[in-house]
C-alpha cells in the first residue's frame, strides 16, 4: 500500500498552484496581503506570545483551525520528495502511536468540518471513511487499527497535512519530543531531537533561556486543556522560496545563501513565518505541536507600505546574536540597504494587519 | 546556521546533560558503570555511604579504562562488590550492562560515572528498558573527548578532540554544535563550510 496523488492543475478552479519549493522554485503568493507579517510593532525581541487559537478573520490564516492554502498540494507534493529521500524525517517512538491516532482525528474533524468541499469524513463506529479530494485520496479504515491505513497513523495524517508537526508526551512534569515529522524546517533534525525534553530541544537558541522564555512556556504549556488550543509566532530568513531548510541538507542549500546580489535580492530573500498552535490530544494526553511554514519575497513584502518601514526597522534592529541564530547575519547588511529604500520614516500604526 | 564555538568552560547550555557528584541510595541492586577517571567518582560515593557494606553486597560494577588510557581496574576490583566486570572498551561493556537490566527491577539504582561518551550510551540502554530517568545518576569524570553525530550522514566519531574536525564517515568538516542528544548520546556535528565550500578555520583543541 501507499499514497498516490492524484492531482491535475486545472482541478478546483485552478485554486492550488502547481508550484516547487526546489530547482526551479516557482512559489510564488497570489495574494501577498494573506501572508501573516509576524511584527506588530517596529523592533523584535523573543517573548512567549500565546494566544488563544481561535478562529479569526475571513479570508486570513487565522480563519479556520488549519489554514489549507493555494499551496496545499505543492506542499504535499513536495513533502513526499523529501520522505522518500529521507524517511528519518518522521518518527515516531513506539508509545505514541495512541497520539498519532489522535492528532489524525483532529485534523481529519477540522477539516471536514470546515473545508467540506475539499474533504469529508463519514464514521460508523470505529469504521472511518475519509476522502481528501484535492490529493485524490479515498480511504477506508478502522480507527485505532494500524493495520487499515498505507502508513502508521501518524505519518499517514502528515503526508496530507501542511506545517512540520511534533508530538510531545507529558510526563515527569515536563514535555517530551517523542514523535515528529520535518520536511519544511527551520533547520532543526528530527531525528536528533527526538526523545528529547523541552528544555533540551530549546538548548540552541540563544538569549531566551536567559530571559526565562522557556521556563515561562512549559509551565503555560502544562496547563493546555483539550479544546482550547494556543498559537504564537516564530520567524527567521531563507534564501529562495525553500521549504526543506534541513540541517541534513545544509550543504546542499547553504550556498544558496551566499548567491544574494543587490539585483536579485527582493526576489530570492524570502521572510520565512512559523505560525505554530499546540493541541492538547484527548486520549494520550500529548500536545500536538504545529509550525507551519509561510514564505513571501521582499518583493512581495513591501507591496504593503506599513510592512515594508516595519520590516526595514525590525532587521536593522536585531541583535545580531538572533541575526546569527536566524541564519542572516552574513546578508543581513544587504537586506537592510535594500529594505531601506522603501522605509521613508513615517510611523506605523500598531498590530500586525495592513493599514487598508 | 552560523558557527559560533563556545568556550569549554562557557556556562552549561541546556540540552548538556547535567552531572552532578554520585550520591549513595538505598536499594536490593546497584548497577555501578563506569570509565576512565569514573572510577575515582565510584570510590568518593562510597566512601561518604553510611550502608557501604549493604551497597556493595548488592552491586555489580562494570568498568573500562578511559579514552586517553587512564585505568581504575585494580580500585574498583579491590572494593569487593559482589560482581566485578572489566571490559577493554565501552562497545565491549555495553552488551553485559544490557544482559543484567533484562533482570533488574524497579528499585535498581543506576550509577555512572567517567566519560559523556560511557554515560550517554549506558543512559541510553537503560532508559530503554523503561526505568525512570530519576533513578539514574551521573557523574563526569576525566576525559571530555566528545562523540558526535554528524547531522549529515548520520555516522558517529568517537573521541572528538578538535572543532573543527572531520567526519570519519563522510570526511565533511564538521563543527561541533552544542546540542546533545540522549537518544544518540551524542553531540551534533554540522558542516562548517557549506556556505563557502573549502572556507574552513584551523582547527582548535577544545577536548581533552
Amino acid at each position: 500500500m501507499s499514497l498516490d496523488f492524484k492531482f491535475a492543475p486545472d482541478d478546483f478552479g485552478g485554486f492550488f498552484r502547481d508550484e516547487t519549493f526546489r530547482e526551479t522554485f516557482t512559489y510564488t503568493n497570489s495574494n501577498p496581503r494573506r501572508f501573516p507579517f509576524p511584527f506588530d510593532r517596529d523592533d523584535y525581541m523573543y517573548s512567549v506570545n500565546m494566544e488563544p487559537h481561535v478562529p479569526g478573520r475571513p479570508g486570513t490564516v487565522f480563519e479556520h483551525v488549519f489554514d489549507v492554502d493555494e499551496h496545499y498540494v505543492a506542499e504535499m507534493i513536495d513533502r513526499a520528495k523529501v520522505l522518500a529521500e529521507d524517511p528519518l524525517r518522521c518518527q515516531s517512538l513506539p508509545h505514541m502511536t495512541l497520539a498519532g491516532w489522535d492528532v489524525l482525528e483532529l485534523i481529519m474533524e477540522a477539516k471536514a468540518r470546515d473545508y467540506p468541499q475539499w474533504f469529508s469524513l463519514t464514521k460508523d463506529g470505529n469504521r472511518w471513511h475519509w476522502v481528501n479530494r484535492p490529493l485524490g485520496i479515498e480511504q477506508s479504515f478502522t480507527f485505532l487499527d494500524e493495520s487499515t491505513l498505507p502508513y502508521p497513523p501518524f505519518e499517514y495524517i502528515m503526508r496530507q497535512t501542511q506545517g512540520d508537526w511534533t508530538l510531545q508526551d507529558d510526563r515527569e512534569g515536563t514535555l517530551w519530543m517523542d514523535a515528529g515529522i520535518a520536511t519544511s524546517q527551520a533547520d532543526w533534525s528530527v531525528d536528533f531531537d527526538v526523545g528529547m525534553n523541552f528544555m533540551e530541544w530549546h538548548a540552541p537558541v540563544p538569549l531566551a533561556h536567559e530571559k526565562g522564555v522557556f521556563d515561562r512556556a512549559l509551565k503555560f504549556l502544562l496547563k493546555l486543556q483539550h479544546g482550547s488550543p494556543v498559537r504564537r509566532f516564530n520567524w527567521t530568513m531563507t534564501v529562495n522560496p525553500l521549504l526543506d531548510t534541513a540541517p541534513e541538507t545544509y550543504p546542499k542549500w547553504g550556498p544558496m545563501k551566499a548567491s544574494i546580489t543587490p539585483e536579485n535580492l527582493g526576489a530570492k530573500q524570502h521572510l520565512r513565518v512559523e505560525l505554530q498552535s499546540l493541541y492538547r490530544l484527548p486520549r494520550s494526553n500529548a500536545i500536538a505541536f504545529d509550525i507551519r511554514c509561510y514564505l513571501c519575497s521582499f518583493d512581495q513584502i513591501v507591496t504593503v507600505p506599513k510592512w515594508a518601514r516595519r520590516l526595514h526597522r525590525v532587521v536593522r534592529d536585531l541583535p545580531d546574536e538572533l541575526a546569527t541564530y536566524k541564519g542572516f547575519i552574513r546578508n543581513r547588511p544587504a537586506m537592510v540597504e535594500w529594505l531601506a529604500k522603501h522605509d521613508d520614516g513615517t510611523p506605523t500604526s500598531p498590530g500586525w494587519w495592513p493599514d487598508d | 546556521m552560523k558557527v559560533e564555538l563556545t568556550p569549554i568552560d562557557a556556562p552549561s547550555i541546556k540540552s548538556r546533560p547535567v552531572y552532578a557528584p554520585l550520591e549513595p541510595r538505598p536499594g536490593k541492586l546497584h548497577v555501578i558503570v563506569a570509565d576512565d577517571a569514573g572510577a575515582d567518582a565510584v570510590n568518593d560515593m562510597l566512601t561518604k555511604a553510611t550502608n557501604r557494606s549493604e551497597i556493595l553486597a548488592g552491586a555489580h560494577v562494570m568498568y573500562c579504562p578511559g579514552p586517553t588510557g587512564t585505568d581504575g581496574t585494580a580500585k574498583l576490583e579491590a572494593l569487593g562488590a559482589a560482581q566485578f566486570f572489566r571490559a577493554p572498551t565501552i562497545p565491549a561493556l555495553l552488551p553485559r550492562l544490557v544482559r543484567v537490566l533484562l533482570d533488574a527491577h524497579m528499585g535498581t539504582q543506576f550509577y555512572l560515572a567517567g566519560s559523556e561518551s560511557l554515560i550517554g550510551q549506558a543512559e541510553r540502554e537503560i532508559m530503554n528498558t523503561g526505568f525512570p530517568f530519576a533513578s539514574i545518576q551521573k557523574e563526569q569524570r576525566g576525559s571530555t573527548l566528545r562523540r558526535v553525530q554528524c547531522v549529515h550522514c548520520k555516522g558517529i566519531t568517537e573521541n572528538v578532540a578538535t572543532d573543527p574536525f572531520r567526519c570519519s564517515h563522510c570526511g565533511l568538516s564538521l563543527f561541533v554544535r552544542d546540542h546533545y542528544s540522549r537518544r544518540m548520546a551524542a553531540f551534533q556535528g554540522v558542516n562548517i563550510d557549506a556556505e563557502d565550500p573549502g572556507l574552513v578555520p584551523e582547527s582548535v583543541v577544545r577536548f581533552k
